[in-house]
């Protein structure tokens, strides 16, 4: 519903942004597509020459490959199922009267605010570290030998730090979600004669799907392209080494441009079609 | 509330919930707290909570050692100046798509949020060759520019949720009453979305302020903000735990509290306008 | 001033064609409604003269110059929406002087309109208010005190009272037809409410599928409706309609007689039937009859007090003037 006049009007206001993300998307994607067919050593040589499809065949052969894509799965998996879980519950705690109950959001909204070098940075040495850490202290008091969290549960202490991250945000949205239940339908439930459980799981849950499907798509956005966490604590050893920072590694440290790049196509393949599946979900979300 | 919740069960609540919100903070208590210690008490054993010698100590050192204002000064025009932008451009952008929807309205919104998926690190050779070719590289526009883009998305789809809201027969009357589209966005749009551009701004501002991954990689000493600063604690330093803690403090405590005054438009603006 | 000329003017979504060609004439200074039923097009034909609406072909005319292609800015309109639109985030003052400022017309000649306004319609102690803390009257005494402030060539209500309480609409009519008689200016105005139409109207178009179906002042339409629809549409309760032998007998396909040109006896008559529900309003009575012969019910509106009860027998006379005649396409008969 509009006129000759707004649409043109329409068309002309959205060009700037469209022009800058579709060159913010396509001149390096180009680049990067160039460099992936060539023999590219900035430090030794610098461009060697097309070499075909030879980077794409390495990357996928070399053997760190394979794990670079399960520790990516794993951590963005278990950081998910963590956050979900953890956010429906907490979200359902908060939900109920309480007193200060203000004071004890702005407590669990808190780690969304901090910079994930500094959580990771503290989380290492104040938590983590075998020796000094708060986690080596409490292990001992308890006469246990102290865990070297980095090195021996290396994804799973990643997972938590980034979970501790990203809880505070699948719970707001939860909680948000939860506080818009019309509490009749609960209650109507109660006089069916639905035990909590069942009303949990016939009422609550399904009312949090659209909720849980945001939080889902949102840090799945943001977990496959987690950096400074693994750059801080572990630099990629101990099974850390993410698809993410395996291509960083090429490109940067080793200064293989071209092997970089073609990982780098991978990795833009794999979130694409990580976004196909999610953008169908959005999609369907987008007209309710 | 349709019903009286017993005393009791109120107090369990209030017990449970607190002690899970001090949980969770408890981190960031911790190095606050550390903050204050001189290096032998921090790494105390049995951990020391309350009961030391405060100490300003440490904040001093660090300014000193590492010109804590300049970072500070670098992440504030960086995060304030990429959401300014980017709120110009998105504005216009997300009116486009609230009131004059097309065929491809949808598929336009879904595809500027999949270019928020591409890996970064996919196009991390390119944008540093550009950045060097144009003189970028360690400039806070170039990094305002990046930040600006990679938020982009997040900035339309949200405004455009938050325009959705708004009656298209308002901006209609606008027009009746003899506005152009300038004065219609200016004088009507704008002041009616007020809340929702806030909250957009907040969260933007809290995204870019602790974006980790072009800041560390295209900055290298003039333009570093407060993530680079804190990186380079990253080691040996790191086990100077009430140094770290205070420089840690530093980085976060500007975010913390803008975060913490602004916690109901927040709240709406972490839900990215998707759940009400 | 505020003439308003429509030349076969069309409008399609998409495929969908929802105004045929279409040719209207408002006079300067007219009253005039649209009214039909919901989807009709009347909305659309009013945003179309506003300029909220590309026309798909044909040409809009506002005194004499072309306005076809012209924005809503520019075409010298004021309209009153359904919703009120008025804008939240301003007081009712800054609400009223919106279109003066749009103007760039002085600040003080602001002032002079808005206070004029503002006493005019009662919302003098209002002015400092925001839109939410009025009620639903005031606010649309505001969305019409934002539309006479910048003196329009015409002004345009789309379904002006549909929110309004039964009570506060029927003053709502009497305020607009108020200043339409105070004004003098060009009024076009949508409505689905035939009641409505009927009492503000000089010319009523009626509308179905997008064609106009009758042209006229109220009167016209009653007395004389062009075809069946027109019959159906205008006048409460509805015309009675009659086909069969009983239609035959005047060599019509159908014959329609209004409620009220009905006389109702307990002997003789044309027809008889059974009461069924009878509404005693005072004034009046509506009789609901079954079993006549004529239709599924013929109904009926004596004077006063009449007293039938429910399955009582009841004798009815047409009043022989008062017959509408309609051929087998629906058209009057004259």
């Amino acid at each position: 519903m509009a006129t000759q006049h707004s649409r043109s009007a329409a068309r002309l206001m959205m060009a700037p942004a469209v022009v800058l993300l579709l060159g913010w998307m396509l001149v390096p994607l180009t680049m990067t597509l160039y460099f992936s067919f060539k023999k590219y050593l900035p430090l030794r040589g610098g461009d060697l020459g097309w070499v075909g499809f030879e980077n794409y065949t390495r990357f996928v052969t070399s053997s760190a490959f394979w794990p670079s894509v399960q520790a990516t799965l794993v951590i963005v998996g278990g950081v998910l199922a963590i956050t979900v879980v953890f956010g429906v519950l907490l979200a359902m705690l908060l939900d109920q009267p309480m007193w200060g109950q203000g004071i004890v959001r702005i407590l669990v909204i808190a780690p969304f605010f901090v910079m994930p070098t500094v959580s990771a940075l503290v989380w290492k040495n104040m938590f983590m570290d075998p020796v000094n850490g708060l986690f080596a202290h409490l292990w001992q008091a308890f006469g246990l030998t102290p865990v070297e969290w980095l090195s021996q549960a290396s994804l799973g202490s990643i997972i938590m730090i980034v979970s501790w991250q990203w809880l505070p945000f699948a719970t707001l949205i939860l909680l948000t979600a939860i506080q818009s239940l019309d509490s009749e339908q609960l209650e109507a439930a109660e006089m069916d004669g639905a035990p909590p459980l069942a009303r949990f799981g016939f009422i609550i849950l399904p009312h949090l799907s659209r909720a849980i499907t945001v939080v889902v798509l949102i840090q799945t956005i943001f977990l496959l392209s987690i950096f400074a966490e693994i750059f801080v604590t572990t630099q990629g050893s101990f099974g850390t080494r993410t698809l993410t920072y395996l291509i960083f590694q090429r490109v940067l440290e080793s200064q293989n441009v071209g092997l970089g790049s073609a990982g780098g196509i991978y990795a833009v393949i794999l979130a694409n079609i990580v976004a196909l599946f999610l953008m169908r979900i959005v999609g369907k979300n987008l007209d309710a | 509330m349709a019903r009286a919740v017993s005393q009791q069960r109120k107090i369990i609540n209030t017990v449970l919930a607190w002690a899970v919100g001090l949980l969770i903070f408890f981190p960031i208590l911790w190095t606050i707290l550390t903050s204050f210690k001189t290096e032998a008490t921090a790494i105390a054993d049995p951990p020391v909570f309350l009961f030391f010698d405060w100490t300003l100590e440490n904040y001093t050192v660090v300014q000193e050692r590492s010109d804590y204002m300049r970072f500070l000064w670098n992440s504030v025009i960086i995060a304030g100046g990429s959401t300014l932008l980017g709120i110009v451009i998105a504005v216009p952008a997300a009116w486009s798509m609230a009131f004059v929807p097309s065929k491809r309205t949808k598929d336009i919104l879904l595809w500027m949020l999949s270019t928020k998926m591409l890996p970064a690190v996919g196009v991390l050779y390119p944008i540093y060759l550009i950045f060097i070719q144009m003189g970028l590289l360690d400039t806070r526009i170039g990094l305002t520019v990046v930040l600006m883009l990679i938020n982009l998305p997040i900035i339309v789809w949200m405004l455009y949720t938050y325009f959705k809201e708004i009656p298209g027969e308002i901006l209609e009357a606008a027009r009746m009453d003899g506005a152009g589209l300038r004065e219609e966005i200016l004088y009507v749009l704008t002041p009616m979305a007020i809340p929702g551009i806030a909250s957009t701004v907040l969260l933007n501002i809290i995204l870019a302020w602790n974006e980790a991954f072009w800041t560390l990689n295209l900055t290298a000493a003039k333009a570093a903000p407060l993530t680079a600063f804190i990186a380079s604690y990253s080691s040996p330093e790191g086990l100077f735990y009430a140094k770290l803690s205070a420089a840690s403090t530093m980085a976060i405590a500007p975010i913390l509290i803008l975060g913490w005054f602004s916690q109901k438009q927040l709240v709406r603006g972490l839900t990215f306008g998707a759940v009400k | 001033m505020g003439q308003i000329t429509l030349d076969s003017v069309t409008k399609s979504f998409g495929d969908v064609q929802v105004i045929p060609p279409l040719d209207l004439t408002i006079e300067d200074g007219e009253f005039a409604v649209f009214v039909g039923p919901s989807g009709c097009g009347k909305s659309t034909l009013l945003r179309l003269i506003a300029g909220l609406e590309d026309t798909t072909s044909g040409a809009i005319h506002i005194d004499g110059a072309d306005a076809t292609d012209q924005p809503p800015a520019k075409r010298r309109l004021a309209m009153v929406f359904q919703s009120y639109a008025l804008y939240p985030h301003m007081t009712v003052r800054k609400n009223i002087a919106f279109p003066m400022r749009m103007a760039k017309i002085d600040k003080a000649e602001q002032d002079r309109r808005i206070e004029q306004a503002a006493a005019a319609l009662n919302l003098t102690d209002y002015l400092d208010r925001r839109p939410g803390q009025l009620s639903g009257g005031q606010r649309q005494r505001v969305a019409i005190g934002r539309a006479i402030v910048r003196e329009p060539a015409a002004f345009l209500f789309d379904e002006p009272l549909s929110n309004l309480d039964a009570a506060l609409r029927v003053g709502m009519r009497l305020e607009i037809s108020e200043l339409h008689k105070r004004l003098k200016t060009t009024m076009v105005y949508v409505t689905h409410d035939q009641v409505e139409a009927m009492t503000m109207a000089d010319k009523i178009v009626v509308l179905r599928a997008g064609h106009i179906e009758q042209v006229g002042s109220p009167l016209d339409l009653y007395r004389a409706p062009r075809n069946l629809f027109v019959a159906g549409f205008i006048g409460s309760p509805k015309m009675n309609l009659i086909e069969g032998p009983a239609a035959a007998e005047h060599s019509a396909q159908t014959i329609g007689i209004r409620p009220e040109h009905i006389d109702v006896g307990e002997t003789g008559g044309t027809w008889t039937g059974k009461v069924g529900v009878a509404e005693h309003l005072g004034s009046d009575t509506f009789f609901h009859i079954h079993e006549t012969g004529l239709a599924d019910m013929v109904t009926v509106r004596a004077p006063g007090e009449v007293n039938f009860s429910h399955g009582d027998t009841i004798h009815l006379t047409p009043r022989a003037d008062q017959i509408h005649r309609f051929d087998a396409e629906g058209l009057r008969i004259p």
